[in-house]
Parts: C-alpha cells; structure tokens; sequence
C-alpha cells in the first residue's frame, strides 16, 4: 500500500461529466487542510454542480481513520476543503434514510459504506441518485415520492372499533413489521428501472409504496381496499419482479417476495380468477368482509384515566 | 424600496416535525386550525427515528399491579425531585392513552403470548413499561404519527430552517427562515407558534445526535424572551460505540441492558454492583444468579420475585460508572468498557435487537451474539429547556408554545429511558390544543413587522459578504471540544468559568463566519446559523451549572460533590437581558400532599 503524506491538493476537475455541462466553475476555496501525517489517503471522485448550471466529478483526498464511512469522508471535505458541498443527512446510523447516493455506481446509504470494503488503492465515485432530478451536488429532488404517497388511503380501522387497546397475536403482525422497517431511504426507488430507465413515474408508484400497500394491506384491522388503486395509478403491473429492489435495501425488506408479488396475487384473485368472482358474487361477500378481525377488546383496558384538575 | 417575501399565514405554525411536532399538528388541525408544519430535513426524518428501546406507558400489560403512580414515583425519584411535579403527573396518566391511541392509528407494537402490547424493563422503571417494536419504536412511532398528519392534508414545508421568530408588543406572532434547497427567505405569520425543535448534542465532540441538533428552538425562544430552565441537566448516555472512530457517540440502546445485557471491566468486573446508590439497592439484584433468574423470566414472560440487574440503575448513575472505571485504568482498549448480551441466545438477541446487531455487525465488524460490545458514555439529551405551562404548554411568552425535548420540566435533573418518546405524546397533543385555543382568541393573522424582517435579512447575506473570516465549521469543532472537556460529566467551577469565557471568544469571532459559494443548499451557511444557536445554549449550559452548587442527577460538580437540600428546592432559570444572559433560580413548584404521599409511601413500602 503506497502511503502518501503530501498535503491533499484542492480539488481538481476531471475529465468526467456524468450530467453534462460547464466544468470549468471554480467550486472550492482554495485552503490547504490539515491532514495528520503518515494518515493513510483515499481518493474519492464526487459530484458537484447543480441542475442548471450542469455538473462534474471533483477529486479530493481524504485522510482515513479506521471505520471511516463515505458519509465521514464526504463531511471531512466539507469541513476542510469544500463547506458548500450539498450532502443531505442526518443520523449517521442508518436509521433515517437520508444519506442515500451512489457510489461506484451502487445505490447505497453513504453512512452505512465502509471505507474498509473497497481495495485500497480504489477511487471511491460519489454520483447523486440519478432516478430523481439533480438539486445540487449529491442532493436530489425526492418530493415525486411524498405526493405519490399522499394518494395512498391511509390506515382504515373498522367504524365500530373498539377504543381501548385491540389483541392480537404476535405472527398477526409481523409481516407488517418487516414493511413498517422501511427508512424510506428510496433507493428501492432510485434502482428500479421502471422510474429509472422508463420514466414513467406518473404511472407506476414503485417498490417503496408498494410497501406500503403490502403493509396497510396485511394490517389485522385495516378494511379499506386499495386493489383498485394498485391496479391502476399505482401500476403494480408494470412490476417484472427482477427483485432489484431488494437488492439494494439496507433494512433487507423482501420487497419482491413478501410485498410485490402477494399484492400481484391478490390482483389475480380480485379481477382475473373466474371462480373466485364467481364465488363472490353467489355469496356477496367482499374480499375484505365483516367479522374476519383478529383483533378483540381487551376486557381489562379501560379508557383515558381522568386526569384532575 | 418595497422587498417582497414569499409568505405562508397559519393559525398555528409548528417548528419541527419529530414526535412531539407531528403530535402537535395533529392536535391543532384536530381541533379546526389551519396548520402548518415546518421541519429542516425531509419529513420522517427527524431524530424521533433514532429512539431505540421504546415508550414508557403504565399499561400494566406485563406488570399487572403497575399504575400511573407508580409511574408518577419513578419518574420523580429518577429527576432527583426537581421535575415539575404537574408535568410529570399528567404525563404518568396520560401517556398509556396517548400509546392506545397510536395504535388506534396503524402502529404495530410488539405483542405478548395474550395479545397486548408488550413491555421491556429499562433503567429506574420499577416495572417492564416501554411499549416497544423491536428497536426501532421511534420509526414506528413517526411513521405513524406522519401518516396520520398527512393524512390532514394540512400544509408541510420541509427542508426549510427557522432562524428567529417574529414579535410584536410581546407577544410572538410567527417565523422567519429560509428554503435550504434554494437559500430564499420565507416569513410564517402566525396566531401561535409551537417549539418541536428537539436537543442540544451537537454542541459536544462526542454525541448521539444528529446534525440537526443545534439547539435552535431553544435559542429562538431565548432570543424571543422566553426563559429556559435547568439547562445545566445534559444526559449522557451511558452507552455510545467507542470504536471505530468514525462512529463514535452512535448510540447502544438501553433495551441491550434491558434485555440482559451485562457490564464488565477490563478485569472482567462486573461493576455495577459498586456504583448502586445506598437508598435504591434494595431495588437490584443482589447476586449474579439473581440477576440471571431476572432475565430468564422476562424471556420467558413469567413473573418472578428476582429483582431486576445492577445494569438497569439511572442513566446518570451508570455514566458516572463507566467513567470513573476508565478513568481508573480498567476501561477496555479503546477506553470504554464491555457491555455483553452473547450469553442468551443468538438467535433471541437477534429478534429483540435487531438493528444493534445489525449496526455493530456493519459499522464496527462485532458479531454482538458471539462477543460483547466496546461501549462509552455520549451526549445524549437535555432535560433543560423552555420553561412551559404544564396543561397548556406555553411558555412564558404569549403566543410561543414547546413540547418535546426543547421544553424544560418534565424530566427534572435526569430523564428515565423510555419517558421522551411518552413525553413528546403527552405535551406534544397538549401544545396543539394549547396554541389551537390561543389561536381562537386571536382575530387575525398578525402582519410581520418589516424592520424585523430586514435585520434578518440583512443578517442572512453577511456571512457571504466578508471577503476573509473564519471555517465556521473549524469554530464549532472548537466549541465542541470545550464543551465536551469542560462542561461534561464531571464539572469543576474552575473548567465552567474557562468554558464561559471560551464560549464568549468563540462568540467574537461567530461575527466574522466567512462562507463560499451559493445560498441553494449550502451547508457551510446554514452552520453559521446553527452555530449562533449551539453558542447560545452552550453559554446556558455553562452558565446554569457554574450556578448550581451541589450534584444532583446529571449535573455532577467535583467541587460539589453532594446534594444539597436548599438547591432542590430551585430549578435554574437563564433568560435574555438586552445583550446579555442572566442566569437565576426560581423555586420548584409545590406538590400537593396526595403525591407526596405518593412518593414518601412507595418509598418506604420497597424499604
């Protein structure tokens, strides 16, 4: 391993335009930082510019300390070296989902990619999620997402609920755990080639809201139907179960497995399976009738204790 | 000349969009106001997803003869007394509701064998109280209380930061900020404001929280004329990973000790037994086989007479252990010491702590099933905060409202685990009907008055404006090393007065921040706003616990060793006087004899 102790230059623009356009905007402040010496150096390609004015890779080297993250190098840089470069984050323990990039050419948590996993003497590209339109450097524009889930019918407990607390069994709920681990970190999102290579996100809501679908959907108490909805604006169709989506999830959700191809089951049965139509035509009854609840009140809650004055 | 600034009225303009924000919206919009939400991240982020071990509720679903007084006692005792006695009552009743509730709205807790919500011990809970799923309660909880509010359709604003509230006679009557994604201004007229703006941590070198806590609800109130109490109470987690560096202060969830998990030395002590307070031992396990018998039965889920690990004493407690082992010499290599749960079963250890096995396997290499974990204290949380009306949430300014970790009361001089994420349920549904019905007894939307406008605008462009100054990333490394080395678990008058007069220095020169490039998403500007909060808070901070003269709960003073009587009768209070802080004492309210009693008789039927 060949250890250099210079101090790592400023950065500089390379020959490399993943978006097109004007290379030549002077992007750092020109500062020397401080880098302990004999620290061993990483090189690391990254990408800045905005959407209007068109972007390029820039390169910097970053002194490693052991257990160093990408999601570490890239705030070292901005703390020594560049303190514009756009970066959005917040937990550093792969729990929000913020952090979300590619790098070298994976989608990934930045905070999760250990520095240790790539070969030493490997440069680290750094590229924004390229599914979702460029706001600056590595920060994208995910708001697409927040209104496809505004269109989603939210959880549904029966009218004649029960107020206090409901009972049911663990197993009722742990498949509804598995969704309900989603950090909502899109990358799911970013990998499909369905919004990424077709673009057709006006017609398919992708892995994530499917997701939340399968879990609304397999809640014990939730009544509402959203087969209709999956069918048509969401697009579940377009689906081919190539199963990238789970590929690249960090909480390891089954996206295809248990979400995507359940939900594509219960499609089959509601508007394709003659029998089943038939069936439920002879006896009225709806795919989510009364009286399959597995939930009970429980006898010993009671209500809100009365507080005093 | 006439400068237009885009602008949103609400009646209610919650800032921050964690637990106790999106509680708070929902109860506004609940009761008829128009609302908006502002957060500083994309929504579903805030640090409520990182809570790890759960929410404590007396649902007695585990504990059948558990009760809100119970509950009510071991919240008191764990705040060494100086809680608002009113807060911490309505928070015991109220807090197993507010749990029912979330479920009532799509959250999936962990279940017991007969199908209730099922609870884990945690540290100074007398009973198994955290309604928990996994160790992500706090992503189960935000998801839900997100779903819930978008579900109102009311308006959300994210990435947007708040940088000062507007005034008018006295009263607060909005905010002002800017866009992070462009760096515009953006000005929130408002019958009433709500704080949901969470901690402090970012002040110190080594911490569990995120970037986004810089203490700016805290330092807006102030700068308002709000006052903040207690802000000398900053918990330090007893466990943070120590190693790799690159994660160091990442936080080890209590429910690893609550589930079993063992502390031990580097001569394989374990030493927790040492460091038990004379007056609560009777409450542990005398021997390692009792202590065992105590997590055989919880794993079981059958009760037992076995009273519960030396690990589960109160949080400030255990930090003070730990640090007193490495500072001894017994730490482990990389100075912290080992926490250990590879004695239960692998695959148990994995279903109830998921993401720790998950987080030390990928950011550290340790497989915490086979080997214990290199754990170290980490800032954690502040019990300080803005000083509120128990029932209503609101501050001492009319129109201004807290709820969450940035309002002061609750959690005395240290909070139990598991009571934040209760808290920010409680008031956070309390501050929304608190603002919603000051909201009501307002005509209009009042108008932004331009000359405040201005100063902050002009306030906005000057970092951009100096030609040479100071990193401000290089100034807020400098106030995290002096607070963590100077205003941390053990304080001296000596280490606070040179913490003062740093944190003044670094105050001088905050004026000449210099930042490069663009408004839209520049992270070095956005710093030197937060860094102007984190300055005010520090000085807080500081300030308070020069004026404590005594040790209690989470403020340990070396020069001040022990308890003393006239101080836990005061709650420390630090509010603005033109351009200076003024720091002074306030008595603690009076509790009413009935809790009293409450306590005085617990205490002594568990003697």
């Amino acid at each position: 391993m060949a250890i250099e102790t210079k101090s790592p230059a400023a950065a500089r623009q390379v020959a490399l335009e993943p978006f097109g356009g004007d290379a030549s905007r002077a992007l750092v402040e020109r500062r020397e930082p401080e880098v302990p010496a004999g620290a061993r150096l990483v090189r690391m390609l990254v990408h800045r510019g905005t959407a209007d004015e068109g972007g390029a890779f820039a390169e910097y080297e970053i002194p490693v300390e052991e257990g160093m993250v990408v999601l570490d190098a890239l705030l070292w840089i901005q703390a020594n070296v560049a303190p514009d470069l756009a970066v959005r984050w917040n937990c550093k323990a792969a729990k929000c989902g913020s952090c979300s990039a590619e790098v070298n050419g994976r989608p990934s948590l930045t905070c999760k990619t250990r520095l240790g996993d790539f070969a030493p003497d490997e440069t680290i590209t750094v590229e924004p999620m390229r599914t979702f339109p460029l706001i600056k450097d590595l920060v994208t524009d995910v708001s697409w997402n927040y209104e496809v889930n505004k269109q989603i019918v939210p959880f549904s407990p029966p009218e004649d609920a029960p107020p206090s607390a409901w009972r049911w069994r663990q197993a009722d709920v742990d498949r509804g755990q598995e969704f309900r681990k989603c950090i909502e970190c899109f990358l799911c999102q970013d990998v499909c080639h369905v919004l990424r290579n077709h673009e057709i996100q006006s017609q398919f809501m992708g892995p994530r809201f499917l997701v939340r679908v399968a879990a609304l959907e397999m809640h014990p108490l939730d009544r509402a139907d959203r087969l209709e909805h999956l069918r048509g604006a969401g697009g579940i169709g377009y689906c081919n179960i190539t199963k990238c989506c789970t590929d690249v999830c960090p909480e390891h959700i089954k996206i295809t497995d248990n979400a995507i191809i359940p939900l594509k089951e219960r499609i089959a049965d509601e508007y394709f399976d003659p029998l089943q139509i038939a069936w439920r035509r002879l006896t009225g009854r709806g795919r989510k009738g009364p009286g399959t609840s597995k939930a009970t009140e429980d006898p010993k809650s009671t209500g809100p204790p009365e507080t005093p004055a | 000349m006439r400068t237009f600034l885009e602008s949103h009225p609400h009646d209610v303009l919650v800032i921050g969009a964690g637990g106790a924000g999106l509680r708070a919206a929902i109860e506004a919009a609940d009761q008829g106001a128009s609302v908006g939400l502002v957060c500083k991240s994309l929504l579903g982020k805030a640090h409520t997803v990182m809570a790890e071990g759960g929410v404590a509720a007396a649902l007695a679903n585990v504990a059948a003869d558990d009760s809100w007084e119970t509950h009510f006692r071991d919240t008191m005792v764990g705040g060494k007394m100086l809680n608002n006695w009113r807060m911490a009552l309505l928070h015991a009743r109220e807090s197993p509701e507010r749990v029912r509730e979330l479920e009532r709205w799509g959250a999936l807790f962990d279940r017991t064998t007969d199908g209730r919500i099922l609870q884990r011990p945690f540290g100074g809970h007398t009973h198994p109280r955290l309604a928990h799923t996994g160790d992500r309660t706090g992503l189960e909880m935000i998801r839900t209380l997100q779903d819930r509010f978008v579900a109102t359709g009311q308006a959300v604003y994210m990435e947007c930061t708040i940088t000062r509230l507007l005034t008018a006679e006295g009263r607060v009557t909005g905010a002002m900020g800017y866009w992070r994604t462009t760096g515009q201004p953006v000005v929130f007229p408002a019958r009433a404001v709500i704080l949901a703006t969470g901690g402090i941590g970012r002040a110190y070198q080594v911490t569990s929280n995120s970037w986004e806590y810089s203490g700016d609800g805290h330092a807006l109130a102030y700068e308002a004329g709000a006052e903040l109490i207690d802000m000398e109470f900053v918990q330090f987690h007893p466990t943070g990973m120590v190693w790799p560096p690159g994660v160091r202060g990442l936080l080890v969830t209590e429910a690893v000790r609550g589930e079993g998990g063992v502390l031990k030395n580097a001569l394989d002590e374990r030493f927790m037994w040492k460091y038990l307070p004379e007056d609560r031992r009777h409450e542990y396990a005398e021997t390692e086989d009792e202590a065992r018998s105590w997590v055989e039965a919880l794993s079981a889920g059958r009760s037992t007479d076995a009273r519960q690990p030396p690990e589960l004493s109160t949080r400030d407690n255990v930090s003070r252990a730990i640090y007193t082992e490495v500072r001894e010499g017994r730490g482990s290599p990389h100075g912290g010491v080992f926490l250990d749960i590879s004695y239960l079963p692998a695959e148990r250890v994995k279903r109830k702590l998921p993401s720790m096995y998950d987080q030390f396997e990928s950011l550290a290499g340790v497989d915490i099933t086979k080997g214990p974990m290199e754990v170290g204290p980490t800032t954690h949380y502040v019990m300080g905060g803005v000083r509120v009306d128990a029932d209503t949430a609101a501050s001492t300014r009319p129109g201004l409202y807290a709820a969450g970790e940035v309002a002061g009361g609750m959690h005395g001089a240290n909070r139990l685990g598991g009571n934040s994420l209760s808290d920010l349920l409680v008031f956070g549904m309390r501050a929304g009907a608190g603002a919603a019905a000051f909201a009501r007894t307002e005509a209009a939307v009042p108008d932004a008055d331009s000359d405040q406008l201005e100063v902050e605008l002009v306030a906005l462009a000057a970092p951009f404006r100096r030609s040479d100054g100071e990193n401000p990333y290089h100034l807020q490394a400098e106030l995290q090393q002096t607070m963590q080395a100077l205003v941390g678990i053990y304080r001296s008058a000596e280490d606070l007065e040179e913490a003062v007069r740093r944190i003044a220095d670094l105050r001088r020169r905050w004026a000449r921040c210099r930042v490069i490039g663009e408004r839209a998403y520049n992270p070095g500007w956005n710093l030197v706003f937060e860094l102007r909060n984190m300055l005010t808070i520090s000085e807080a901070i500081a300030r308070s616990a020069l004026q404590r003269l005594e040790s209690r709960g989470a403020h340990s003073r070396l020069d001040h060793p022990d308890g003393d009587a006239e101080w836990g009768r005061l709650n420390s209070v630090a509010s603005r006087d033109r351009d200076t802080m003024r720091v002074t004492t306030s008595p603690v309210p009076e509790m009413p004899e009935l809790l009293r009693e409450i306590i005085s008789v617990r205490a002594k039927a568990a003697a």
